[in-house]
């Protein structure tokens, strides 16, 4: 099986800081590939690399067997690509409808009839069917961050980057969130998820890869990566996460 | 002694209504105009190109380094050397509109960069064009904090108006002053002016109260207070 996205030795620079220095990571269509490590590593960085909202410096990034990083125009990329923040960023002044059903209304020009009636369908899929008309404002950020998961799922993207999608949120409501990625992930929808929350990497990951200083510093499958055989350096960082 | 029946004679005359409608009209297209001129700056000020900024600066330069009366006289005067020939009315709107815009640029402007970078960055992953970010996603937000700004400008645009009466634009001022000129009855001219004037600042500044509350309940926190305090002195001194 090939993979559906594969970063060959990205490099990002910013300025005379190097962020990146020579990363590699692929993903198996249907996987779920989470990214540890300590903040700084450079995790977010290289999410934002993969969708290209950042330019890489050097690297080949081949998503469905295409180069991406040679695209002329991104945000053709972009489209298939969702992305989930960690402060959600739902857009303010648009309820909950109107947040999932913009992008697919404006940017892929489908008949507003419809993209509401599949905004609808999907924030129902991330159990917040009544709550369309709510504004980001009126929401839990459990609830934020659901409708941001369905405004992303709005776009039928082929990959799901997750940045840290439960840092923000008060512990109560990570649970909410991380249930629905895991039902997604199980539903076969390919993602990568850059997180602390080991319980949700135990159960949804398929492969972890963990980074520290720019570069990947271990790799392995999920079940092999909880059985333990992790360098000290791995074991050093998991020791100090809330399992 | 004042006569306080030709007052209300004066207010109630077709002439002095007609004058009140005329500033009306001309502050209103002033403003109007001026929003989309100070968008237009607001927008090249923000672009990654040069020339396109310094072309921004020098607009600002000229509108605000020089007086708006000056602007004014200027198009009404100097212009139809150039084979321009405008009405009054026509002057009036385009000499305050551009100046207006010097100022509202800054309003803009604020507007759109309250608008947190993390927004764009979520409009952007969508797979939108820069275009798209700013039509859907920045604007709509930066319109509603600049609302009451904007109010604050239409009560400046309503006074500044009566400076038009030198262009011979038959606003409240000129017709006062000429109703005057006639019989010396400058007290009663004069306040009824000022009555129609009071009157139509007080239901802009209550129009705007009433707004600014309804927005205060749908926008999030304090940033209308916050632009207001930013913007509440951009139009006072010209």
């Amino acid at each position: 099986m090939s993979a559906l996205l594969a970063a060959t030795a990205i490099w990002k620079r910013f300025g005379a800081v190097e962020v990146l220095k020579g990363v590699s990571l692929s993903v198996d269509p249907g996987a779920c590939l989470v990214l540890l490590g300590a903040s700084g590593s450079g995790k977010s960085t290289l999410l934002r690399c993969l969708n290209l909202l950042e330019p890489v410096t050097s690297g080949r990034i081949l998503f469905g067997g295409e180069d991406i990083v040679a695209a002329k125009r991104a945000p053709l990329i972009r489209r298939r690509i969702g992305m989930v923040f960690q402060n959600f960023e739902l857009f303010a002044h648009l309820s909950a409808l109107e947040n999932v059903a913009l992008a697919p209304i404006r940017v892929k020009r489908e008949s507003p009839r419809l993209a509401r009636e599949r905004a609808r369908y999907l924030l129902a899929k991330v159990h917040l069917p009544d709550r369309a008309g709510a504004y980001p404002d009126e929401l839990s950020g459990g609830q934020q961050q659901r409708v941001a998961i369905a405004r992303a799922l709005a776009m039928q993207p082929e990959l799901m980057l997750y940045d840290e999608p439960t840092s923000a949120l008060d512990p109560e409501t990570v649970g909410e969130v991380l249930q629905v990625m895991q039902e997604l992930a199980d539903d076969g929808m390919t993602s990568i998820v850059v997180t602390h929350e080991m319980g949700f990497a135990r159960r949804a990951a398929n492969r972890v890869v963990f980074m520290d200083g720019g570069q990947v510093a271990h790799e392995a499958a999920a079940a092999d990566f909880f059985a333990g055989a992790v360098p000290d350096r791995v074991a050093r960082f998991l020791g100090k996460l809330p399992s | 002694m004042v006569s306080f029946p030709l007052i209300l004679d004066y207010v109630f005359s077709a002439r002095f209504f007609d004058a009140a409608l005329m500033t009306l009209l001309i502050s209103a297209s002033a403003l109007f105009w001026g929003m989309i001129v100070g968008l237009a700056v607001a927008m090249l000020q923000e672009a990654p190109a040069w020339p396109l900024r310094s072309l921004a600066v020098g607009y600002l330069w000229l509108f605000r380094g020089t007086p708006v009366l000056f602007q004014l006289i200027f198009a009404f005067n100097v212009l139809p050397a150039f084979g321009v020939v405008l009405s009054g009315f026509a002057c009036a709107t385009l000499a305050l509109a551009l100046n207006e815009g010097a100022y509202m640029a800054e309003i803009m402007r604020s507007g759109i960069r309250a608008v947190g970078r993390g927004q764009r960055l979520a409009a952007r992953a969508l797979g939108m064009e820069d275009w798209q970010v700013m039509r859907w996603v920045v604007l709509p937000q930066a319109l509603r904090i600049i609302i009451p700004p904007i109010g604050n400008q239409f009560i400046g645009m309503l006074k500044l108006s009566a400076l038009v009466s030198v262009i011979a634009v038959d606003e409240l001022l000129l017709v006062a002053n000429q109703t005057a000129a006639a019989n010396f009855r400058y007290l009663e001219a004069l306040s009824a002016a000022g009555i129609y004037y009071l009157a139509m600042t007080t239901v802009l500044m209550l129009g705007q109260a009433l707004l600014e509350q309804t927005l205060r309940r749908r926008t999030r926190g304090g940033l209308t207070e916050t632009m207001l305090a930013a913007t509440a002195d951009a139009g006072r001194v010209r």
